[in-house]
């Protein structure tokens, strides 16, 4: 008879980062450890305001199942989190909001604009919405889609993954990075 | 006796004479437009009266003609006799130049949240309104978003030309 507990056996590893290994060791660069660790363990704050938040939301349960990326923990306070995931229309009244969450997260941090309204303001062509989050706050991944659906979703938490995994470690202290981090009147 | 359009209109111009005019009855509900300067003594006539008793503000908003010289900004109130079951809309007109009109607020307290909506899409400015601010959008707003002629959004530009395309086709 089975037994009632059945245990999975196809437990995926993340590779390797490149390096050198030999008998009793292993040997690459903080740049690759470092963000082989961080792609794997991202911690998304979602920001949902409309339907993209409802795709979201298919995304993280069980059939899509974010958690196979390391992104299970959601979190709601910003201070937690590496990547905020902003689903939906944003009003021009919300913009500020969005900026505080993002200030207030701890750097390195990420953002991902998913779905048509996120990444350009979409059909609200109107004097009351943003017309794209990237008007308030730097975006690293655009997602399109209206909305998109849980597999575009995830391709572009994948390509975030992408990003996170081959940062420098020198990217936040460069120049190029303080100087987009003015052009947003962020000290 | 239940009330009726036509009592109410007779109340109306035996009060206030030849100063009411445009008398309508679109879908059933008496309209007319009064004086900028009368829009409060109108009311409190309907208000006050034991008969006409119209002693709730069911809606407050405004309309914006472009090609309507001097008057292009019409304020429109709705009134309601919660006894009778009797709705009233009155009209007023004012230049959107100098879109002055007296505050409701002191007859029905409800206007309040209404008259600011109204200055905040259409700049009417309501003399003696106890907070006349943005109520909706956003503070550093320049403009009044529902008058006509503010600029076009990307989406009705490009309607606009695929409209002459179109034009020029057929």
């Amino acid at each position: 008879m089975a037994r009632p507990v059945q245990h999975n056996t196809k437990v995926k590893m993340v590779e390797i980062p490149k390096g050198y290994s030999g008998e009793g060791f292993f040997a690459t660069t903080f740049d690759k450890a470092i963000g082989a660790a961080r792609k794997n363990s991202i911690w998304p704050l979602p920001f949902a305001t409309s339907c993209c938040g409802i795709e979201f939301m298919a995304t993280a349960a069980s059939h899509y199942d974010l958690a196979r990326f390391g992104a299970e923990r959601m979190a709601f306070t910003p201070r937690q989190c590496d990547l905020l995931m902003v689903m939906g229309t944003i009003a021009k009244k919300m913009g500020p909001v969005l900026r505080q969450v993002y200030l207030q997260m701890a750097e390195p941090r990420w953002v991902i604009a998913v779905g048509a309204c996120a990444s350009s303001g979409g059909v609200f062509d109107t004097y009351s919405v943003l017309q794209g989050i990237d008007q308030v706050i730097p975006v690293d991944v655009y997602v399109p889609g209206c909305p998109p659906r849980p597999e575009a979703i995830l391709d572009g938490f994948m390509r975030i993954q992408e990003l996170v995994g081959q940062e420098s470690l020198r990217r936040r202290h460069s120049e190029r990075y303080k100087d987009l981090m003015n052009s947003y009147g962020i000290q | 006796m239940s009330l009726t359009n036509d009592y109410i209109k007779q109340r109306l111009v035996e009060k206030f004479g030849e100063e009411l005019t445009s008398f309508e009855e679109p879908f059933g509900i008496l309209s007319f437009t009064a004086p900028a300067a009368l829009n409060l003594k109108v009311m409190q006539f309907l208000y006050d009266d034991e008969e006409l008793q119209f002693r709730f503000l069911t809606d407050l908003t405004a309309v914006h003609y472009p090609h309507q010289a001097d008057a292009e900004l019409a304020v429109v109130y709705h009134l309601y006799n919660f006894r009778e079951k009797v709705r009233l809309r009155l009209k007023i007109f004012v230049p959107v130049a100098a879109p002055k009109v007296f505050t409701a607020t002191k007859l029905f307290e409800s206007a309040n949240w209404m008259e600011r909506e109204t200055y905040d899409f259409y700049g009417v400015e309501f003399v003696g309104h106890p907070n006349l601010k943005r109520i909706l959008n956003v503070d550093e707003m320049t403009y009044f978003p529902m008058t006509q002629g503010i600029p076009a959004g990307k989406t009705r530009r490009v309607l606009i030309r695929m409209t002459r395309c179109l034009d020029a086709k057929y």
